[in-house]
This record gives structure tokens, C-alpha cells and sequence, in this order.
């Protein structure tokens, strides 16, 4: 059976792992590949890196970091963050990641996800979308260059529109990232994620929320998603991997005990 | 590690596609060296043969074309072992999509007599990506000490079903191959460069086997 994932989430900016509350004042985590190889061996079944700051700055960024990467672990990987065109993609994938994650250049230009679909195949375009409720409209909507609280800005798109245009185009994965409650620590969207799952046929990535274990067991029975994904609760030690899939494996969560 | 592992010539064929470098990081990571080369002469004297991919098979095999190397690989007689598209460009053709929406069927290499198929996912998500189990695998050099029952990482909406050829079986809607062997050809659907310590052990295996 295919296992759930679990994915921490390693967000980098200037080279250094670093951790916000809904996506502000960032703090240092550590250096990046001794926490990678430690997430890989703890039992993470992939790792995403984010670089913040890239697609907000709109500067080249140095990612020689990803071949330091790819050579230590042994999990599949994925870079996120500043990738605009399938030169910068091309670049990402030669150093060793497995995927590369788009979301305001695709808000930009919607045929860049099926230009790096057809060229690299659709397995490793994945659209990360940062999805935020709005109370008084009752509607999800999508939001760009959130990395800089500057620039953050919403879009036209709704958030489940989004979803089904990036699957017609050539998505291989979406992360669906619950701005609400990133960084909170109050559990996973639910609600939203099961409306995304329901429109939804490519393998969906939940983001931003996760606090106790019980949210993993909740997000993955409640809105069938194929990963969860979280950062400063893996970061800071308070959910260990290993515990994590055990208590799921117990929940009858299909996970890889490594 | 005997001296004549270390002396042993191992080759990753650039077939131009983009996971090569994590190929090679993943021989490094079990203590031994492999080149990545399209040179036919060096690829001819090599003790194992490792043809990785990623991507789509209308692109890699138009690479190959291009670097002359389709009669090189196809009259190699020593092990070879593919990855993923690698895999897929072992057997005679592949089914293939693009975005567009256009369906082609892709020559291959023809090194096993098999064809690559649209996966048939019976209404499961596609791709099938993520870590997956083995349901059978054969007794096999590359496959020592590898159980039903291990996971291994998977990505792709194409597959080979099962066959004369097929040498493990995974199950994701329908049972297709894992892995296809015939003769010194051997190849898995799945990654064994992100595959954890399983994956590590099929590397091993290939390279440590008798030719």
C-alpha cells in the first residue's frame, strides 16, 4: 500500500534554516544540510526547501546547497522558491532534487507549470498555493510573494479555481498551504483540505497548522491527503518522527516505519 | 570493501536526463565511485552499467539517439541495471502523454521485450508517487536480502504490467512490475537512489554481483 508522507519542511533564506509566525519575523533554525540528513535518517519520508526569499527579492540566489544535499540523503527532495523558468528548473534538477515547487511565477505565467511539465515530465512539477480565508467573503483565495510581507499580495484566483487550472496544466503534486494557520500550531485546515481533496487528482500536500501528532492522524483520516507538511514542530523537537508514525501506525494510517 | 570493488569500472550512462548527479551521489554514499559518460568506449569496458532517467522517454531516447549510444547500450553484456525512466527505456515501447494532450507510443531500446503502459490506477491518484511496498519479488542477485513487504519510493503515471519479464510487483489500483529482468538487464520502476536503506541495498547488490 502506499504510505502517508511526512514532510518537513525546511524553509531557507540567505542559506540558514529559519522559522516565522505567519510568515514574519524569521528566526534562524540551523544549517541546512545537518538537518536534512538528520530529518532523512529520523524517518521523514521527503524533505521540501523553501527559499523565502527568493521569489520575493526577484535576485539569483545561490543554491549550491542542493548538491550538498542530494549528496547526503537518501529521501527524495524538493526546492521551492525563486524557480521563474525552465532554465532555473533545469538548474535545480541537475544539482539532485527530485522535484522543484513553483507558486507566484505560476500565478504570473499559468503555462510555465505545463512548459516544465512536458520538458521534465509532470512527476516533478509540483504548485505550491498559499490559500487564505477571507471572513467576509466566506471564500478561499489565493495570495502571491507572501516570502515578503512587503509584496504579499491577493490574486483573482479562488483557491479550489486554482487548483483545477494548475491540474489541467500539468501539476504532478499541489502543497496547499493554509495561510490562516500556518505557524499556529492549532491543527491542519481540515475543512478547506477536504474541499481541495474533492477537486483534487493529483497527490495533495497539507500545509501549515500541524501542532500535536493527533493533527497528523485528523488531516490524513478526515481529508485524505497523501502528505502532511510541517516545520517548527519538527524544528523545535516537540514531535519526534519516529513517535509520530508509530502513534499513526496504531491509528491504521498506512506510514513507513523505517 | 575488496580491492577489486574499488578497482571495479562503474558507469552511469548520460542519457541527459536530470537525476544523474543523484545517481552518482548514491554509489558514493555506499563507499564506491561510478562515471557518468556517453563515451561508447568507456560505457563498452565498464564492469556494471547503471542507466538512470527521469523525465519523459520521448526526450531521453531522442538524447540517446543523438549520442549514438541506443547500439552501444544495446549490445552491452555486462549487468546493467535502470532507474525509473531508465527502466522504461529497456523495454521495446512507451506509452506516453504530454500536455498538450497528445498520446504517442516512443521506440525504446528493446533490451526486454515488454511495453510501458499508461498506468491503471483504478480511479487512484496520479501520479503514483510516494513510498510504496513490494507484493512479490524473484530470487534475484540485485534483489538479496530485499522482502515483500519493503518500501521503496515511487514517481511515474506509466508502468510495465506484469509479465513473462517482471521480476517484483508492487500494487497501486492494479498490480504492475517493480522491477523487469531478462538476461543481464535488470530494471526497477522505482528509485533506488531515494529509496532509503533499501534502496542503498539494491545499489550495493548490482555493484557487488558476479557479472
Amino acid at each position: 500500500m502506499l504510505a502517508k508522507r511526512i514532510i518537513p519542511c525546511l524553509d531557507v533564506k540567505d542559506g540558514k534554516v529559519v522559522k516565522g509566525v505567519k510568515f514574519r519575523n524569521h528566526e534562524i533554525i540551523g544549517d541546512i544540510v545537518p538537518l536534512a540528513e538528520q530529518y532523512a535518517k529520523a524517518g521523514a519520508d521527503e524533505l521540501v526547501f523553501y527559499d523565502i526569499t527568493a521569489s520575493a527579492d526577484g535576485r539569483v540566489v545561490d543554491k549550491s546547497w542542493v548538491t550538498r544535499i542530494a549528496q547526503v540523503i537518501d529521501i527524495p527532495f524538493c526546492v521551492a522558491g525563486g524557480i521563474k523558468t525552465e532554465a532555473d528548473a533545469q538548474q535545480i534538477l541537475k544539482m539532485g532534487a527530485d522535484k522543484i515547487s513553483i507558486n507566484s511565477p505560476a500565478l504570473m505565467d499559468p503555462t510555465l507549470i505545463s512548459r516544465l511539465a512536458d520538458q521534465f515530465g509532470q512527476q516533478c512539477v509540483v504548485v505550491g498555493i498559499d490559500s487564505f480565508f477571507n471572513e467576509e467573503t466566506g471564500e478561499y483565495q489565493v495570495y502571491q510573494f507572501t516570502g515578503d510581507e512587503s509584496r504579499t499580495q491577493k490574486t483573482s484566483w479562488t483557491t479550489f479555481e486554482w487548483i483545477k487550472k494548475v491540474q489541467e496544466l500539468g501539476a504532478g503534486e499541489i502543497v496547499l498551504n493554509c495561510m490562516n494557520q500556518d505557524g499556529v500550531r492549532k491543527g491542519y485546515d481540515i475543512k478547506q483540505l477536504e474541499q481541495a481533496r474533492a477537486v483534487c487528482n493529483v497527490p495533495l500536500i497539507a500545509s501549515g497548522g500541524a501542532g500535536e501528532m493527533d493533527h497528523f492522524s485528523d488531516v490524513f483520516q478526515q481529508a485524505d491527503v497523501d502528505g502532511a507538511l510541517a516545520a517548527s514542530v519538527f524544528h523545535k523537537g516537540i514531535i519526534p518522527i519516529s513517535d509520530l508514525k508509530e502513534m499513526l501506525k496504531q491509528n491504521k494510517v498506512e506510514i513507513r516505519i523505517c | 570493501m575488496t580491492s577489486e570493488l574499488n578497482s571495479q569500472l562503474n558507469v552511469i550512462v548520460d542519457t541527459g536526463c536530470a537525476n544523474l548527479s543523484s545517481v552518482k551521489f548514491a554509489v558514493e554514499r555506499i563507499g564506491l565511485k561510478a562515471l557518468i559518460t556517453d563515451d561508447i568506449d568507456i560505457i563498452k569496458s565498464a564492469d556494471k552499467v547503471i542507466l538512470p532517467g527521469v523525465g519523459n522517454a520521448k526526450h531521453a531516447m531522442a538524447n540517446i539517439h543523438q549520442k549514438n549510444l541506443a547500439p552501444t547500450i544495446q549490445s552491452l553484456t555486462q549487468p546493467v541495471l535502470g532507474f525509473c525512466l531508465g527502466m522504461q527505456l529497456m523495454t521495446e515501447s512507451s506509452h506516453e502523454g504530454n500536455f498538450s494532450g497528445e498520446l504517442e507510443i516512443i521506440d525504446c531500446l528493446n533490451l526486454i521485450p515488454t511495453q510501458v503502459k499508461p498506468l491503471q490506477a483504478a480511479g487512484l491518484r496520479l501520479p503514483h508517487m510516494g513510498w510504496n511496498t513490494l507484493t512479490s519479488v524473484i530470487d534475484h542477485p540485485v534483489f538479496q536480502d530485499i522482502s515483500k513487504g519493503d518500501y521503496f519510493y515511487f514517481v511515474h503515471s506509466f508502468a510495465v504490467p506484469v509479465g513473462e519479464f517482471t521480476a517484483a510487483v508492487c500494487e497501486y489500483g492494479t498490480e504492475f512490475s517493480a522491477a523487469i529482468a531478462k538476461d543481464n538487464f535488470i530494471g526497477c520502476q522505482f528509485h533506488p537512489e531515494r529509496s532509503g536503506n533499501a534502496g542503498s541495498k539494491i545499489i550495493k547488490n548490482f555493484l557487488e554481483m558476479k557479472a
